[in-house]
């Protein structure tokens, strides 16, 4: 089994999700690429799912994901440019996250290890403000989680301090 | 989403992203000390100890006495708990995926095997 992901701030634009997997980068690099694959993990805690999945493989194409909460309906998605594509190893794209301004560059690398992938993404924003905003709300490269949730959670920990 | 949050979260994940202060956390959680003695315990400067523990004030892991005069810093319990907890749980928003993955890539390397 992996290690669980490792979640940091290495500066004050940039949050860096690092985590292994025992399959080679080309098979690890195919599950982030196509939407078969995705829709089927790319959804957070229980209870989302991904009812509009667009990926279009090219540098210059674009992608776009949309979660959906099944309980209450809630959606929200992320949208993004390829402006780098080196298959099996590395992608650069610019994303948005819906509602949110301003833009990240997310760089996601796929290192060979003996047997499994040393995955790493970097996603770099604008201004330290919005990299904040994007840490409190808890959903960053098209990771999704329930806004309430973590309303919720932020609200208790304001009130245990 | 309340930029007192953000702004809280954010100093958190900064306090902790570095293993000296992580160090630093682990010695304190065995009992106050001074800047003198965390800065002979880790064998760094003064400055860089005291720039430390700035940061760990500031994201409210650690309290430092006014008064006194080598302000000894003590850890926030509560504080480095809860601390914790966020991080957990922002990690496992992640992890939930990453598991589904995990198992999506064991069977399909199982049956590129057996192909």
């Amino acid at each position: 089994m992996p290690d669980k992901v490792t979640v940091t701030t290495p500066t004050d634009r940039e949050i860096r999700v690092e985590r292994s997997f025992d399959a080679p980068p080309d098979l690890v690099f195919e599950f982030h690429t196509k939407c078969e694959h995705v829709k089927r993990w790319l959804l957070g805690p229980p209870g989302w799912s991904m009812p509009q999945c667009e990926i279009d493989l090219r540098t210059g194409g674009r992608y776009r994901y949309v979660w959906r909460n099944d309980d209450d309906g809630t959606e929200f998605g992320v949208q993004g440019e390829f402006r780098e594509i080196d298959a099996p190893n590395r992608i650069v794209t610019v994303e948005r996250m819906d509602g949110c301004e301003g833009q990240a560059v997310v760089t996601t690398t796929f290192g060979a290890r003996a047997g499994s992938t040393a995955f790493v993404i970097t996603i770099q924003f604008d201004s330290k403000e919005l990299r904040d905003g994007a840490l409190g709300s808890g959903m960053t490269d098209g990771m999704s989680t329930s806004y309430d949730r973590l309303d919720d959670l932020t609200a208790a920990v304001r009130e245990e301090t | 989403m309340q930029s007192a949050a953000a702004a809280r979260l954010d100093a958190i994940f900064f306090a902790l992203s570095d293993g000296t202060r992580r160090s630093i956390l682990e010695r304190l959680a065995r009992g106050e000390a001074g800047v003198n003695e965390l800065k002979e315990a880790f064998s760094i400067t003064q400055p860089a100890i005291s720039r430390h523990l700035k940061v760990l004030e500031r994201a409210r892991l650690i309290r430092r006495s006014r008064d006194a005069q080598r302000r000894p810093a003590r850890i926030e319990t509560h504080a480095v708990a809860e601390a914790a907890k966020w991080i957990e749980h922002y990690q496992q928003v992640w992890e939930a995926s990453y598991q589904r993955l995990d198992l999506l890539l064991a069977d399909e390397l199982k049956k590129r095997k057996r192909t």
